[in-house]
């Protein structure tokens, strides 16, 4: 909580930004180079559904990382309305088009998964449903992001409507255990342990975690490009006064 | 306290009673968008009489969405709202107020009106009650899940069109609960019983909801 404070200051969040950003990006890339490398070399083709298991490796993190961004942008909604905090909009507004992205390439990978196993690209399930519902709030909020010019009114405005689609994500969560439909349960995180091979599962949560480091690095890259916009905005509406008195000054 | 809260009622009321755009303009849409769809389809009965509940459903959600934009926008610029945010009267009843005439004006006109629609789309005589029925406990959750798009959106010019997309994708539950309990209704596996008492709770906690983010949503627009 103590550096989160800390961090209120942007001079001191670009500069730490700057130093953490190499290293992130780094074990980032590492951890893909050797996850993909045990995903598509190592890893055992499924007995079942052969060689398109290995959809599952890009499929599955991104669906977490859909409901994780969605999460964080649920926290940094609560930073902005209650502790005020002046980075928490920053890192809301440059969450929303990563988590669509991660929202987006999951529905992608999932509809070409279900081509070969299901025999149809789409299917109104709960889960794929719930995420496409996902998909359309994080496009709501960047939407409303572009439509209220006044960063910090937007961001407050964008803060409540986060939060009320919050109210989702526990739907997409739980959507394959209250419904049973074509979707499969839940196989990783469920209570009496994980139900995949551990061959795959290692693999798997390589991968997840290097495109958590990825999603992090585009977080940080995204949350700096938002406070220079910021800073320019402000230096263009100075200068936009200036100029202005000036020509008070020899109008009069 | 109470008086306030009456004043704004009365006057939302009276403003959609006198001034047009209210009830009956949603209650045209309605009926408009209902016989649009048989030419869609195509004038199969039994087609019709099975999708009958999904097609009011629908209807009630786009009418509920097209007056949506007029809810806080016209107190904004005349300037009424910024009294409304300076009287004694917590913002968060004010809201209530305005989304209870946004409801009486829109949701229970179409759920009075649902039966006569029915006809038209060949719901059998037993399912015409429980049909608006659905529509009478579950509009509500429209209108106030509607009035904090409503509230977000309030001081934009150019507002019109995102308002459904903000919306949308929010009123899911209800639909699919309130299409279920219909269809339960019709004669189905499940008891009629349960998704509309789930629909009455999404009504209820929207109502909660919707007029607390939609009175902060005000709060942070000043």
């Amino acid at each position: 909580m103590a550096s989160l404070i800390e961090l209120a200051n942007p001079t001191r969040f670009m500069r730490l930004s700057s130093r953490l950003l190499p290293w992130l990006g780094g074990a980032a890339a590492l951890l893909l180079a050797v996850g993909f490398y045990l995903a598509f070399f190592v890893a055992p083709a499924d007995y079942q559904q052969g060689e398109t298991i290995r959809i599952m490796f890009v499929h599955v993190p991104a669906a977490w990382l859909a409901l994780m961004f969605y999460s964080m942008m649920a926290v940094s909604a609560l930073g902005t309305l209650v502790w005020r905090h002046p980075l928490a909009d920053v890192a809301q507004k440059a969450a929303a088009p990563i988590g669509a992205c991660f929202a987006l390439i999951c529905l992608i990978t999932g509809a070409l998964w279900g081509k070969p196993m299901w025999g149809t690209y789409w299917v109104w399930d709960a889960r794929l449903t719930s995420v496409l519902v996902l998909f359309l709030i994080y496009l709501g909020i960047m939407a409303l992001w572009r439509t209220l010019d006044d960063p910090s009114r937007a961001g407050r405005a964008v803060a409540i409507l986060t939060l009320v689609g919050f109210v989702n994500v526990p739907i997409i969560k739980f959507s394959v255990d209250w419904w049973n439909t074509l979707h499969q349960p839940a196989s990783v995180f469920r209570a009496g342990g994980p139900t995949i091979h551990p061959a795959m599962l290692w693999p798997l949560l390589i991968l997840a975690a290097g495109f958590t480091l990825l999603a992090l690095a585009l977080h940080l890259v995204a949350m700096r490009a938002e406070i220079m916009r910021r800073r320019v905005r402000t230096l263009t509406i100075f200068e936009a006064e200036r100029l202005d008195r000036l020509a008070a000054e020899v109008a009069i | 306290m109470s008086g306030a809260f009456l004043a704004i009622l009365k006057r939302d009321l009276a403003l959609a009673a006198r001034a047009g755009g209210g009830g009956e303009l949603a209650l045209v849409f309605f009926l408009t968008l209902v016989v649009l769809v048989p030419f869609a389809l195509g004038p199969d009965l039994n087609l019709l009489s099975r999708i009958g509940p999904a097609i009011l459903w629908l209807g009630a959600l786009l009418a509920t969405l097209i007056g949506l934009d007029r809810l806080f926008q016209g107190d904004e610029e005349d300037g009424s709202l910024d009294l409304i945010r300076a009287s004694a009267l917590p913002l968060e009843l004010a809201v209530l107020a305005k989304g209870l005439a946004h409801w009486l004006t829109t949701g229970l006109p179409l759920a009075l009106a649902a039966p006569l629609l029915g006809l038209l789309v060949a719901l059998p005589g037993e399912a015409m009650l429980p049909v608006a029925g659905t529509l009478l406990v579950g509009t509500p959750a429209l209108s106030f899940i509607g009035a904090t798009g409503a509230a977000l959106t309030a001081g934009l010019k150019r507002g019109g069109l995102i308002l459904p997309i903000l919306v949308a994708p929010l009123t899911v539950p209800v639909l699919i609960f309130g299409v279920s309990a219909s269809n339960s209704a019709l004669g189905g596996t499940v008891p009629f019983l349960t998704p509309f008492l789930i629909l009455c709770a999404l009504s209820l906690a929207t109502l909660v909801i919707g007029t607390i983010a939609a009175a902060a949503a005000l709060r942070q627009a000043e």
